[in-house]
């Protein structure tokens, strides 16, 4: 612990002038530290599911209930609107508001589209009688893959809130960290769709 | 209460939902006498502060103040009130256990469960987490050099969402009724076909509102010791205290999602029928049991590191001497952060998992003791050569040593599983974990608010009545406790109301003794606080450094002004202050600069009032009311990310003006 490796004199104690902190520094940290803990409660999810997954109480199974062609285009259309919301990224570096708005809407477009067709799959389900009081698999498999449909409802809250705010108020830099932001949190969705994918659905089809 | 509470949906009536009159326990007359206290209480509390004009000062100065001291403080404050109500339940449980063999006592079964659920949530979760936090809250930012945390509205919005949750609870005690199923509310106890009535909802909306805020608080400290550290802080150069809350937070973080997903799923069970934990339809109970204790666990960690961080600061401060073994200490909390993980299972040894998963868990749980047990060595090498000045923090930190070294040792007994399992939910585990609890966390909670009591308020605390406090507090915990131990071996489990066998009675009698004691200590200390405000002037500190301490947080005045350190402090060791002492330092006169602040905000209490409103609904199924407040949540939220103008400027003069007061303060206090 020696002061050596200090860069300021030793007899230096404090600054003579304020530190410039740039305004929101520690943002991006925090949200990244309260993606991880979002992240806990879809493992946790997960975990629920891998327990619960085969308890079909004499209910369906998932080789009975999962459409893998539907799931496959719902897939799409989440991994479309990633792609585009990278665009609006691009756009937003480059200073164009006008573009940037262009693809934040292509964005929600494909993420509306994401959830009508979970909405969609679930209608079916339950007029099949699949609903999630038939059986511990069914409850858990409900919940996950609401709760994430439920994260990206809140995510088109969001994007729409913050299209608002660019129209009002331009690419200041507050409404560049949000959309840094925003950013970060749809990837995260779409990271745990693949989850969802491939341990509910594709496994689901081997079990 | 119990039967009126089976309401069948068909009697959810579309305004009030399940509320009936027949909700208020009315027939219960201890709870109508404590409410009309209550209630004459806060009615004298509220016109006072009518009377005085005190609720603009409060609304600006306190409730709405993004100052994380200010917030310490008031999660303090949070933590004492919640305290005497936990207390209270306590004290009804020693006293129906001292009393009730071979008759019934004096609280029927459907008040006693919920006296003992209510008594444990309470005192975890609204007196421990709000000191734990408040403490955090209060001292890390000055400890590192900085003027606030990273986020100071969410600040101000957790100490809400946690108030929130114990507005809750609260609620519970005067309108209908609070769970009786002990404080994890396992299922299927707790499953909507047990426990029918409002009980476990709100446990459920307490502990789910409540989360939130101690998720972003966690957040908040760690963004802050990462990000905000005054220059020349390396992470090797913070006080231990910044070390213990940094993996504090961390466990936080990591913990309480899993709270929140498994009181979620258990919400599903009770509310649309779902089928996690139920016995039928493949649903598994014991998977709730993991579930919790997964975040069960690491909590009791995040409630004892930051004390370990307390006592750490306060013997190095009375041993004069830096800490013994500094990287051994930042190493031991680290090994303790991640085997909090490991350990959850030792909590139901008995669910049969088999030797070899049991034969896991419980080495696991004894290496914990390795880290902390060169946690102690190193407490006891600081003070060895030292000179120990025996002050009250210093006192509680020589209780705690000795008190927790006892709890930790059943602690390694309990971890054996053979033993576990004669020895599972007796009074000898509910012995354990007051044993380390309170003689952990409650000690490190009394010695860190006598050492930061004047630095908060820039006079000490009286000493008389803070020696009786202490004394009451200690042999009140050996008598309360010890007996529990012998019942424990004797074979009494937990949560029992009444007793057959006569010779189990003095040993109850005894535990109710060291009760009464502990409430004469809880008492002393009031008398302490209110007794010290009285003779401020005589306890005045004026050189900001009352017990020539260690660490930046005595550089400043007492109290700190609003932005903690006229100039950002330069560090460059471990211990700075006691290192700037000896170099010679010589606090700026002059050369203010104007400083960069952010600005209050009434949006975190409105929010948390809507989460109250929505909770409500949820609780008794008032359905209008949770929808609308849900949308109201949302439209403030949104709301309030409109503002974009969320800081100002101290103009300097204002900054000189303070610095030339405590320039005349200090050469007065010399003179």
């Amino acid at each position: 612990m020696s002061a050596s490796t200090s860069d300021y004199d030793i007899d230096t104690f404090h600054l003579a002038e304020e530190p410039h902190h740039a305004e929101g520094s520690s943002t991006m940290l925090g949200f990244w530290l309260y993606l991880m803990s979002d992240c806990l409660i879809f493992a946790m999810l997960f975990a629920t599911y891998g327990v619960l997954g085969t308890s079909y109480a004499g209910g369906p199974g998932p080789k009975q209930l999962f459409e893998l062609p539907l799931v496959a285009v719902n897939t799409a259309m989440l991994l479309f609107s990633s792609i585009t919301y990278g665009f609006a990224m691009l756009a937003m570096t480059n200073g164009k508001v006008r573009q940037t708005q262009l693809w934040l809407f292509v964005t929600a477009l494909f993420g509306m589209a994401f959830i009508s067709i979970e909405l969609y799959e679930f209608a079916n389900l339950i007029h099949e009688g699949a609903t999630p009081q038939k059986s511990a698999f069914l409850s858990s498999f409900f919940t996950l893959v609401a709760t994430h449909g439920l994260h990206v409802t809140f995510g088109l809250i969001w994007l729409f809130t913050l299209m608002v705010q660019i129209q009002v108020k331009g690419l200041i830099p507050a409404n560049q960290r949000r959309l840094m932001c925003l950013s970060l949190f749809w990837h995260f969705l779409d990271v745990i769709w693949i989850g969802v994918f491939t341990f509910v659905y594709l496994l689901g089809m081997l079990r | 209460m119990a039967s009126t509470m089976q309401a069948s949906p068909l009697n959810v009536s579309p305004i009030l939902g399940r509320f009936t009159l027949e909700s208020l326990p009315l027939h219960e007359p201890i709870v109508v006498a404590t409410f009309c206290g209550v209630a004459l209480g806060g009615i004298a509390l509220l016109s006072a502060l009518t009377y005085f004009k005190l609720w603009g000062y409060l609304w600006k100065e306190w409730f709405t103040s993004v100052d994380h001291k200010k917030i310490g403080i008031m999660y303090m404050i949070l933590g004492i009130v919640m305290l005497l109500r936990g207390f209270s339940d306590a004290i009804m449980m020693r006293a129906q256990q001292a009393m009730a063999f071979g008759n019934e006592g004096y609280l029927n079964a459907h008040h006693y469960d919920q006296v003992f659920t209510a008594h444990g949530v309470i005192m975890i979760f609204f007196v421990a987490m709000p000191f734990v936090t408040g403490l955090m809250n209060y001292v890390v930012p000055l400890q590192i050099g900085a003027r606030d945390v990273s986020f100071p509205f969410l600040n101000n919005f957790s100490f809400w969402m946690t108030t929130a949750g114990a507005v809750i609870i609260m609620m519970s005690l005067f309108v209908g009724e609070f769970a009786q199923t002990g404080w994890l509310a396992m299922p299927p106890l707790s499953g909507i076909g047990y426990s029918p009535g409002v009980g476990v909802d709100y446990y459920i909306w307490s502990l789910q509102i409540a989360g939130v805020g101690t998720l972003l608080s966690g957040v908040n400290l760690i963004a802050t010791i990462v990000k905000m550290r005054a220059p020349g802080m390396t992470m090797m150069k913070m006080p231990i205290f910044c070390w213990t809350a940094l993996c504090t937070n961390i466990l936080i973080v990591a913990a309480f999602p899993v709270l929140t997903a498994v009181l979620a799923l258990l919400s599903l069970d009770r509310y649309v029928d779902t089928a996690f934990f139920t016995n039928t339809l493949g649903g598994n109970p014991m998977m709730y049991v993991n579930l919790i204790w997964i975040w069960g666990h690491p909590e009791v960690y995040i409630l004892i590191l930051p004390m370990f961080g307390v006592f750490s600061e306060v013997t190095s401060t009375f041993s004069g001497k830096r800490i013994f073994g500094y990287t051994s200490m930042v190493y031991a909390t680290m090994v303790i952060t991640l085997l909090a993980y490991l350990v959850w299972l030792h909590h139901f040894f008995t669910m049969g998992s088999g030797a070899s998963v049991n034969s896991f868990f419980g080495i696991t749980t004894m290496i914990i003791s390795i880290p902390t047990g060169a946690k102690i060595f190193n407490w006891l090498f600081t003070m060895y050569r030292g000179r120990v000045r025996f002050e009250l923090p210093m006192m509680w930190t020589i209780a705690f040593m000795i008190t927790f070294t006892i709890g930790g040792m059943t602690g390694v007994l309990l971890a054996v599983p053979p033993a576990d399992f004669v020895l599972h939910n007796s009074l000898f585990l509910v012995a354990h974990f007051h044993n380390v609890i309170i003689g952990g966390v409650v000690f490190g909670a009394f010695a860190g608010i006598n050492y930061w009591w004047p630095k908060a308020f820039g006079f000490r605390l009286n000493d008389f009545w803070g020696k009786v406090s202490f004394w009451c507090w200690v042999v009140g915990f050996y008598l309360a406790f010890m007996p529990l131990y012998v019942l424990g071996l004797m074979g009494v489990t937990r949560r029992l109301r009444t007793f057959d066998d006569p010779s189990l009675q003095i040993w109850f009698i005894i535990a109710g003794i060291g009760a009464l004691l502990i409430a004469a200590g809880i008492g002393a200390m009031l008398l302490q606080f209110a007794v010290s405000i009285r003779d401020r002037e005589k306890l005045r500190d004026t050189t900001g450094d009352p017990w020539n301490g260690r660490t930046l947080e005595w550089a400043t005045s007492s109290p700190p002004p609003d932005y903690n350190f006229a100039f950002t402090p330069v560090i460059h060791q471990g211990d700075a202050w006691a290192d700037m002492k000896t170099r010679g330092y010589e606090r700026p006169t002059t050369g203010f600069k104007d400083i960069h602040m952010p600005s209050n905000t009434g949006s975190g209490v409105i929010l948390a009032g809507l989460c109250v409103a929505f909770g409500v609904g949820m609780i008794w199924y008032v359905w209008w009311l949770a929808a609308v407040s849900f949308v109201a949540i949302l439209g403030v939220s949104i709301g309030h990310t409109f503002i974009y103008k969320r800081d100002y400027y101290i103009p300097k003069a204002t900054v000189a003006a303070k610095e030339d007061a405590r320039t005349a303060a200090l050469a007065e206090a010399k003179a």
